[in-house]
């Protein structure tokens, strides 16, 4: 479980991590957005430039970010070999029946390849610097226009909450139940696959029973401190946008003019 | 004085059970008293305490709490006045964090939040928890968690607090920091508490034991007359004080022991003059 970076928040208190969550959510898929927009050296480089400042103002070590890549990195190879090779155009350096190698395929492989690293490195930027339960509040804020539609936001961000509360008790729960199983000779990850299969059940089913059980207790302690639904409630934590997030909003803002200049 | 909590008749079964889980239970409780409510597994302490807020609803009888009788109407009424600390401190814990946790129960009343901040932040002083305030509970002990769970009752300013069991989950340090707290607070704000417990000591610091068997009132009285009836209260399948088997040990080694209760402090006394005259 150590090895997974996907949700992993690192406590610091740099320029990033102090910026409102919502800011840093919708810079993100903002981001995402315009990183489609380049599409030759100038604006790669750009953008390349731009998400190093990003990694550097976060404080975190590069490693980090290189480990987020990793898991994802078959998939980057694929997606970088199947546009390098089937992608024509301009000098064809090597062919093979229905394969080639070509200049435009090599150019494509390589913005693909930037623009996957890029992506992967700014949304490992969203959660090493936010902790969950900011970008839960973080979440709940943004989807409030919602309300319109009659979707129940306020529930929907407590669910999330009482979610990211339980993951910690349930880990520790899962291992707890596996050591149990172990001691009376439950084998995990051993065997053929059938077999391995197998050996979760010992571990699902009481964790099953378990969750329902804390679901349960739960829902008595929050009906005798007088949760009544939703509506009605005030809020605890609040967040509030500083000047911080509006130099990131005009960065953001700043970058995209000069991809639109850049761009061919 | 008058009475926090008016039980009358009280009948509760839970649905597919042949035995009901309360018989014809009938008990008053001051305001500022503290009663201790004991009994075997099983014995319906805890539907009593669930009865008490209508977190399950009677069968039959009345129950009266800070004079507002217990029905839908005026179920979250009672349920402002009425704190409960659960048994299992994880299962209780809703917020991500300690902080918002003992805000939790101040969000569903609507407190605006300038009022909460000054509630959440007293009641973390006064179960001495304030350094904690943005932990997560996976990085508290299970003592700990309890506090929280009572900071957040405070922060709701209840006047009946119940103990559904609150200290056995605990190891016996966390047990007597959370006792201890309890008694403080109890001491300061005067307010009604209603213990649930195996635990005998706890039983024994209560101004009152009530002794439920099998859904009813067996017996109630002050501690130190409850605990006499030591061989009675074996065969209950509870256990007895210490110095009280203390007690029973040395009369059975052929000392002379007197019949009333003591604690410990008149244990020692007791026994220091014992040794004196010998």
């Amino acid at each position: 479980m150590t090895k997974l970076l996907l949700g992993r928040y690192l406590p610091g208190d740099s320029w990033v991590h102090k910026l409102d969550p919502r800011t840093k959510l919708m810079a993100s898929f903002y981001y995402i957005g315009i990183i489609f927009l380049a599409n030759n050296w100038q604006t790669y480089l750009l953008m390349f430039m731009a998400t190093m400042v990003m990694v550097a103002a976060s404080k975190i070590k590069l490693g980090f970010f290189l480990r987020g890549v990793r898991p994802m990195i078959w998939l980057i190879l694929f997606t970088v070999m199947l546009q390098v090779f089937f992608t024509k155009g301009g000098a064809t350096y090597w062919s093979w029946g229905w394969l080639a190698i070509t200049q435009y395929g090599l150019t494509n492989g390589a913005f693909i390849f930037m623009r996957f690293v890029l992506i992967i490195f700014v949304s490992t930027l969203l959660t090493l610097t936010t902790q969950p339960l900011s970008l839960a509040d973080a979440v709940e804020s943004l989807l409030k226009p919602l309300r319109v539609l009659h979707v129940p936001v306020t529930e929907l961000a407590l669910v999330l909450q009482i979610a990211l509360r339980f993951v910690p008790t349930l880990m520790d729960q899962t291992t707890k139940i596996m050591n149990a199983q172990r001691a009376r000779g439950v084998d995990f990850g051993s065997g053929n696959l059938f077999q391995q299969m197998k050996a979760v059940v010992p571990l699902l089913i009481p964790l099953f029973v378990d969750s329902f059980g804390i679901a349960e207790d739960l829902a008595t302690a929050m009906d005798a401190r007088g949760y009544q639904g939703g509506d009605g409630r005030t809020k605890y934590r609040v967040l509030q946008y500083h000047r911080k997030d509006i130099v990131a909003g005009m960065i953001m803002a700043g970058l995209t003019i000069a991809l639109i200049f850049l761009k061919a | 004085m008058t009475a926090a909590i008016e039980i009358e008749n009280l009948n509760y079964r839970y649905p597919d059970a042949k035995r009901p889980a309360l018989h014809d239970v009938s008990l008053t409780i001051a305001q500022g008293e503290w009663v201790a409510i004991i009994g075997h597994n099983g014995s319906g302490k805890s539907t009593l305490a669930k009865n008490i807020n209508g977190l399950l609803a009677p069968e039959s009888g009345r129950v009266t709490v800070a004079g507002m009788p217990l029905n839908e109407a005026n179920v979250w009424k009672i349920r402002e006045k009425v704190g409960i600390v659960f048994q299992n401190p994880d299962n209780q814990f809703v917020g991500a964090t300690v902080q918002d946790d003992v805000a939790f129960g101040l969000e569903n009343r609507a407190v605006p939040r300038p009022e909460m901040l000054t509630r959440v932040h007293d009641a973390l002083v006064q179960v001495n928890m304030l350094e904690f305030a943005t932990r997560e509970p996976a990085r508290l002990s299970g003592g700990q968690k309890q506090r929280v769970a009572i900071a957040g009752i405070i922060a709701q300013r209840p006047d009946i607090i119940i103990l559904d069991e609150a200290t056995s989950m605990l190891d016996p340090a966390g047990r007597s920091e959370v006792l201890a707290l309890i008694e403080q607070l109890q001491a300061r704000s005067a307010m009604t508490v209603v213990s649930i417990t195996h635990d005998v000591d706890e039983a024994a610091s209560a101004d009152r034991v009530v002794l439920l068997n099998d859904g009813e009132i067996v017996e109630q009285g002050t501690p130190a007359a409850l605990f006499t009836h030591g061989e009675e209260l074996l065969s209950l399948g509870l256990d007895v004080p210490y110095p009280e088997r203390l007690k029973a040990a040395l009369r059975r080694r052929g000392a002379k022991m007197p019949d009333g209760y003591l604690d410990q402090e008149g244990l020692v006394k007791y026994l220091w003059t014992l040794h004196s005259t010998m």
